[in-house]
């Protein structure tokens, strides 16, 4: 029993936890809640790999940037409690046993050949030093392309949000 | 010392949680958080799999994952909003003219 | 060195004629149509005289090879023609005969509609026929053979707007075709033994073949089902009941197809073949009896009818039983010579009769006529020739022809000359009686109006007059070159000449007989005493009967009652026929084929594809709800498959 288990499974006792809130809540803004616990959670778990620039990353983007994105829409929109209406059967007669069949059938195989290794605390040299090189040189394009796709996404969503015309425009009484 | 399969597993129980979620959800806003939960769990597996093979770009790729997780909250909620105003609802099951 | 012949242009000429008319008859004028029709066969007939004239400076049998056809491995059929003397006598009796008629139709067929096109199919038929008679091989004589039955379906319902006309074609065409299939499954034989059906070949082949049984019962098998198709083509027991259907066409048509020339095809294929069914006395042996049934059957029902071309019809039914007969008593030479006094005599009565109908306006009933002697002389005396022709009365050609059979058939089997000296008593009594009916007596037949015709429609018949008139001249003169031929055509079997000039294609043979004697020449005078005899107590019968007692014919009938109903009825044939065969088929495939086979197999396993595409799509439409989750649902069920099967894989390992 060493700390590093430890804190792997106080880390993973979080996540699942909100997880699982995640699915128990009925308001949208405490499942939001529950999510930053869960993103909180990862980003320790990716330091105790030793990725400290994607823990950063978590963080700041993910837990600071998406997740505010997601509080702002469920006030924009004023999302109440969810009623309860007529739902998918296929969903819950297939869709979940097939999920919960799929990852129990996942972590079992991986359980039994738990003879993968193990991987040591900070294993990863995850500074920004080591990352940005393989960023601008081996990824470079990729790490472009996603830079146009951000730029796609704003321009789609101010399109989207935007608020359509509201009338329509009279037509022009000369000639 | 974890060994890399209870990172897996701790994996895979976010990911399946997020699956079951997108399916028993009602709420748009909340699949789409499901939908964050999943890429989450991958990405734990990812930098789990970069720590044991000491592969780089296993985090890089990590890095790339978050990106278009980003773009795509931000796309995906825009239409949430362009659906809202003219549904007026929330609620997936309502909209459902692609049916036949 | 033989010199070419040409041979080809003799079935060439008409098909050139039918091609003509056919195209362009339509909007030609009918002066056009008759020349160009005429000018072909009368070519046809020139060139077949010539052919006569060379024949001397000719080796025969002659052949002529046009074209290229089939060459399958060993199996070699050409467009190739072949003359000999048989072929010869029957070239000149098609085209010379077919000549006459043509020049007869021109006059009875001038006011139909139809005009050019019954030109056009007289000379298609032509063609077929003459390619018929000098085929080299099976297979182009097959050709002619199918070709004659349809241009006989075409011109039988050549009024194909009245539906007894039309249906008396199909009966044709279809009788024909059950013939048909007997002579296909023979020449199947004949190529599966003999690789070839070329006659020379096939002939010696089967003259080389080791006598035994197996030889014998093959030829037996090939004989008897060439038999069949004789008999589909020559109307002969059990299929000769299109033959008197087919008097629903033109009288022309009868005259030249039903009694001179189509009919005939069947005899001069049975003669082709004589030397299949020398080795095969079995085959023989049943060629001659249906010949000497049919004789007597149609004989006997030829005494009762009423339609004067029925009778004909029923004649010439019976005169083929005649040829039969002689050729399975193996005397072919017979056999062919009564078919060209027959051709004589029984185109000539045809024509006549066509001459009659056109005299009373359209009317074939013959209680209905009588009396017109006065009125029509010269088809009275025409039509008299033929009668004592046909009879047996001396010096007229049939007398000789049927007396020669008659003399065969004593040297054979006493009782094919018993049945065949009755047949002809029978034979001479009812061509008596139709002669009287028709010309003697008072007219009993209803004045033709200034409208037109009083009666049944023939279409032809429309200029208005008070009573019977004589036919125009192109319609005698046909009449009276037959009619010398009915008298001088038989001469040639004095001496035993006809015999003589077919001995190279025959051979000269002693006739196959039970007594196998060589009788002496004053039994043949005796005999040919006893059939005169035999002939002229029909004629006086006839005479008593419809003539000097008019009213007996009529209390004979009731005192027989129901035997002469039978017979009136033609022995109800037709009806057990259609009870028999047609029935069942019909039925058969109104509710197998049609209502089980085409509706329920095939219609409704397409509508039930169609239907189960239907329900599937039904069933398969809830799947795109455009309901989220259930697509989500669907996907992770998907996936957790594909997860589950990679497991397996790769666990397995």
């Amino acid at each position: 029993m060493n700390v590093h288990l430890i804190l792997f499974l106080a880390f993973a006792a979080v996540a699942v936890a909100g997880a699982v809130n995640l699915l128990a809540q009925t308001h949208p803004i405490n499942s939001a809640l529950s999510l930053i616990a869960v993103m909180a959670a990862l980003a320790g778990e990716y330091l105790l790999l030793g990725a400290e620039f994607v823990a950063a990353l978590q963080v700041i983007v993910y837990a600071g940037a998406v997740m505010v994105l997601f509080v702002f829409v469920i006030m924009l929109l004023n999302a109440g409690v969810e009623e309860r209406t007529q739902g998918s059967r296929v969903a819950i007669l297939f869709g979940i046993p097939g999920a919960v069949l799929g990852s129990v059938l996942v972590a079992w195989v991986v359980l039994r050949h738990s003879g993968t290794g193990e991987v040591p605390a900070g294993a990863l040299p995850g500074v920004p030093a080591t990352i940005g090189p393989l960023l601008f040189h081996e990824f470079l394009l990729p790490f472009e392309i996603t830079s146009i796709l951000i730029l796609i996404a704003i321009m789609g969503a101010v399109v989207l949000a935007s608020t359509p015309p509201s009338a329509p425009v009279p037509p022009r009484e000369e000639n | 010392m974890v060994p890399l399969s209870y990172y897996l597993v701790l994996s895979g129980i976010l990911f399946t949680c997020g699956v079951v979620g997108f399916l028993i959800k009602r709420n748009i806003i909340t699949i789409f958080m499901s939908i964050e939960l999943m890429l989450n769990g991958v990405n734990l597996s990812f930098v789990a799999f970069a720590a044991h093979w000491h592969a780089l770009a296993g985090q890089v790729f990590v890095f790339f994952v978050m990106v278009v997780a980003a773009a795509e909250a931000t796309v995906g909620l825009a239409i949430i909003i362009a659906v809202y105003r003219t549904r007026e609802t929330l609620n997936v099951d309502q909209v459902d003219l692609l049916k036949l | 060195m033989t010199p070419n012949l040409n041979l080809w242009l003799i079935p060439v000429l008409p098909l050139a004629g039918a091609a003509i008319n056919g195209f362009f008859g339509k909007k030609s004028s009918r002066t056009a149509v008759s020349t160009i029709a005429l000018v072909f066969c009368g070519a046809a007939f020139a060139w077949a005289l010539r052919v006569a004239w060379q024949i001397s400076s000719v080796d025969l049998p002659y052949q002529e090879y046009l074209a290229h056809w089939i060459r399958s491995g060993s199996f070699v059929a050409d467009f190739a023609f072949y003359l000999d003397q048989l072929s010869l006598v029957m070239l000149l009796v098609v085209t010379g005969v077919g000549f006459l008629i043509h020049v007869y139709s021109v006059g009875y067929m001038w006011d139909d509609p139809g005009y050019y096109r019954f030109f056009a199919y007289l000379n298609l038929f032509m063609f077929f026929m003459l390619t018929l008679v000098l085929a080299n091989n099976y297979l182009v004589m097959f050709i002619g053979w199918e070709g004659v039955g349809l241009a006989s379906y075409l011109l039988i319902g050549f009024w194909f707007t009245k539906d007894s006309a039309a249906s008396a074609g199909k009966k044709a065409f279809i009788v024909n075709r059950i013939g048909d299939f007997g002579f296909l499954i023979g020449l199947f034989l004949l190529i599966q033994h003999f690789a070839s059906l070329n006659f020379t070949q096939v002939f010696d082949s089967v003259t080389k073949l080791q006598a035994g049984p197996v030889t014998e019962n093959l030829l037996t098998a090939i004989g008897i089902l060439l038999m069949v198709g004789a008999c589909g083509k020559s109307a002969q027991i059990p299929l000769y009941v299109w033959l008197p259907d087919a008097m629903e066409g033109p009288t022309p048509v009868s005259a030249l197809i039903h009694a001179a020339t189509m009919v005939t095809a069947g005899v001069y294929m049975v003669a082709r073949s004589h030397v299949i069914f020398e080795s095969a006395p079995t085959a023989l042996a049943v060629v001659a009896i249906i010949g000497t049934l049919t004789a007597l059957f149609a004989a006997t029902i030829g005494i009762t009818q009423t339609d004067i071309k029925k009778v004909l019809a029923y004649s010439t039914v019976s005169q083929l039983g005649y040829m039969f007969m002689a050729c399975g008593m193996g005397a072919f030479s017979a056999g062919i010579f009564h078919l060209m006094t027959h051709a004589f005599f029984k185109g000539l009565l045809f024509l006549a009769a066509g001459s009659v109908i056109h005299a009373v306006g359209g009317e074939q009933d013959m209680r209905k006529m009588g009396g017109l002697r006065t009125y029509i002389p010269w088809t009275f005396m025409t039509m008299g020739i033929a009668t004592l022709a046909i009879a047996g009365i001396p010096p007229f050609a049939g007398f000789w022809s049927k007396d020669e059979i008659l003399w065969k058939a004593y040297q054979a089997n006493w009782i094919y000359w018993l049945i065949g000296l009755v047949t002809a008593f029978i034979t001479s009594f009812y061509m008596f009686r139709l002669y009287f009916m028709t010309f003697f007596g008072d007219y009993r037949g209803v004045q033709v109006d200034s409208h037109g015709h009083a009666h049944v429609t023939r279409g032809h018949d429309d200029h208005g007059h008070g009573e019977p008139h004589e036919s125009p001249a192109v319609m005698l003169v046909p009449l009276m070159i037959l009619a010398v031929l009915s008298v001088v055509g038989g001469l040639v079997g004095i001496g035993n000449g006809f015999e003589h000039f077919l001995a190279p294609v025959f051979g000269t043979r002693e006739t196959v007989g039970a007594t196998g004697e060589v009788a002496s020449h004053s039994l043949e005078l005796l005999l040919m005493f006893v059939s005169v005899l035999v002939a002229a107590s029909g004629a006086i019968l006839a005479w008593v009967l419809y003539v000097s007692k008019p009213y007996l014919p009529q209390k004979i009938a009731e005192t027989l009652g129901g035997f002469y109903s039978a017979v009136l009825n033609k022995y109800y044939v037709d009806e057990l026929y259609a009870a028999l065969f047609v029935k069942p088929l019909v039925d058969g495939s109104t509710h197998i084929l049609w209502q089980g086979v085409d509706r329920k197999v095939i219609d409704d396993s397409i509508n039930d594809a169609a239907d189960g595409a239907l329900h599937v799509s039904d069933h398969v439409r809830h799947m795109q709800s455009g309901n989220l989750r259930s697509y989500a649902g669907w996907i992770a069920a998907g996936s957790a498959v594909v997860i589950a099967y990679m497991i397996w894989l790769g666990v397995g390992r």
